[in-house]
């Protein structure tokens, strides 16, 4: 049961998600953490960090590992992979027969500036889901963590830094720290 | 011509040694199939681009399809797809072996405990980003709000919200057209 789960749910990401790695995440946030509850919200954080230390597209690592979690074995993983990537084959192998036409189609380009906005909302939607109690503290009111936070929305934002290199900061101070 | 060997061995080095995400495929990719190789062209690369981004997945998989595809025809892409995929399934699947075995070690906790802010930051910051190259304005944003309470406060599935949107931007089109 949790391998058609697993398939249903990746194919669904796979399918819905517009505007690359970043837009891809409120969509395996809700589907894991939110509907069928095969990972922790922490778990979920705890992925996304390992999903940029090491090499590959977000959407795959994240089949990989969350498909691993939710059944326990290989090949809940391969089969949550290949969920996954199942409807890019579709839309692909249709698409690339009328590539050109695909492009400049004025419906196409209605649709996705509708979706604009909404892939912003989204992302902000999957910020304020993992402001909980389990990365927060209780009641979200640990201060530590809101320090680490501010520091590394600055550290990207504004200084630059590489995403690795923020965690890898975090990872120290964490030691240090607590 | 391109040999599927070819095509996967390709894939599987640029899967390999691309850490940071898909966006960080693409100019390997081009280096490797347009540069290197001169397997396709650079206009056809850019058009194979637009495609897989204006297309819903996962981007590096679907440049790594068009181009597999436009090779070696339907094999071609999943050979390509394949070998794209392979090295990051691994890596990450040693990595979820050995969390779920050892995740009560002290020291890994105390590092995701200080870890998962500094990613709920990491999540935060495309926001800013992406509402910039969307140009939002004050008379658009409100969709990006209602869009984020909707999920964030009701629960609302993101798919449904991805649904409604995508079909209001045809329909305001062919009101569009109407009106023309």
């Amino acid at each position: 049961m949790v391998y058609l789960q697993l398939f249903y749910a990746f194919f669904k990401i796979g399918l819905f998600g517009f505007g690359g790695g970043a837009a891809m995440i409120p969509l395996i946030q809700f589907e894991l953490v939110e509907r069928y509850g095969w990972i922790t919200s922490a778990e979920f954080a705890n992925m996304v960090a390992v999903s940029q230390m090491t090499p590959g597209p977000i959407g795959i690592n994240c089949a990989t590992y969350a498909g691993y979690l939710a059944s326990g074995n290989v090949f809940g993983a391969a089969l949550a992979t290949f969920a996954v990537v199942l409807p890019s084959f579709i839309i692909m192998l249709l698409v690339a027969k009328a590539l050109t036409k695909f492009k400049n189609n004025r419906y196409v380009e209605g649709a996705m500036q509708g979706l604009r906005p909404v892939i912003v909302g989204l992302i902000a939607a999957a910020a304020l889901l993992l402001m909980n109690e389990e990365n927060f503290g209780e009641n979200c009111a640990d201060y530590v963590s809101w320090i680490i936070f501010a520091a590394a929305f600055v550290g990207l934002q504004f200084l630059k830094i590489h995403p690795i290199v923020i965690i890898l900061l975090a990872a120290v101070v964490g030691l240090i720290i607590y | 011509m391109a040999t599927l060997w070819q095509l996967f061995g390709t894939f599987t080095k640029i899967g390999a040694f691309t850490i940071g995400g898909g966006y960080a495929m693409i100019p390997l990719i081009e280096r490797e199939v347009v540069t290197h190789r001169k397997w396709i062209t650079s206009k056809e690369f850019f058009d194979m681009l637009v495609v897989a981004q204006t297309a819903p997945g996962i981007l590096a998989m679907n440049i790594s399809i068009l181009v597999g595809n436009k090779l070696r025809g339907k094999r071609g892409a999943v050979v390509s797809a394949f070998g794209s995929a392979l090295p990051s399934f691994v890596i990450i699947l040693l990595f979820a072996m050995f969390l779920t075995q050892y995740q009560e070690l002290p020291a890994l906790e105390k590092m995701f405990r200080a870890v998962r802010p500094a990613v709920v930051a990491l999540i935060a910051v495309p926001v800013f980003k992406l509402a910039k190259t969307a140009n939002l304005t004050w008379k658009t944003v409100w969709i990006s709000v209602v869009a984020a309470f909707l999920i964030w406060y009701f629960g609302v599935s993101p798919v449904w919200i991805i649904l409604v949107a995508g079909v209001a931007g045809i329909v305001v089109r062919l009101f569009l057209d109407k009106k023309k």
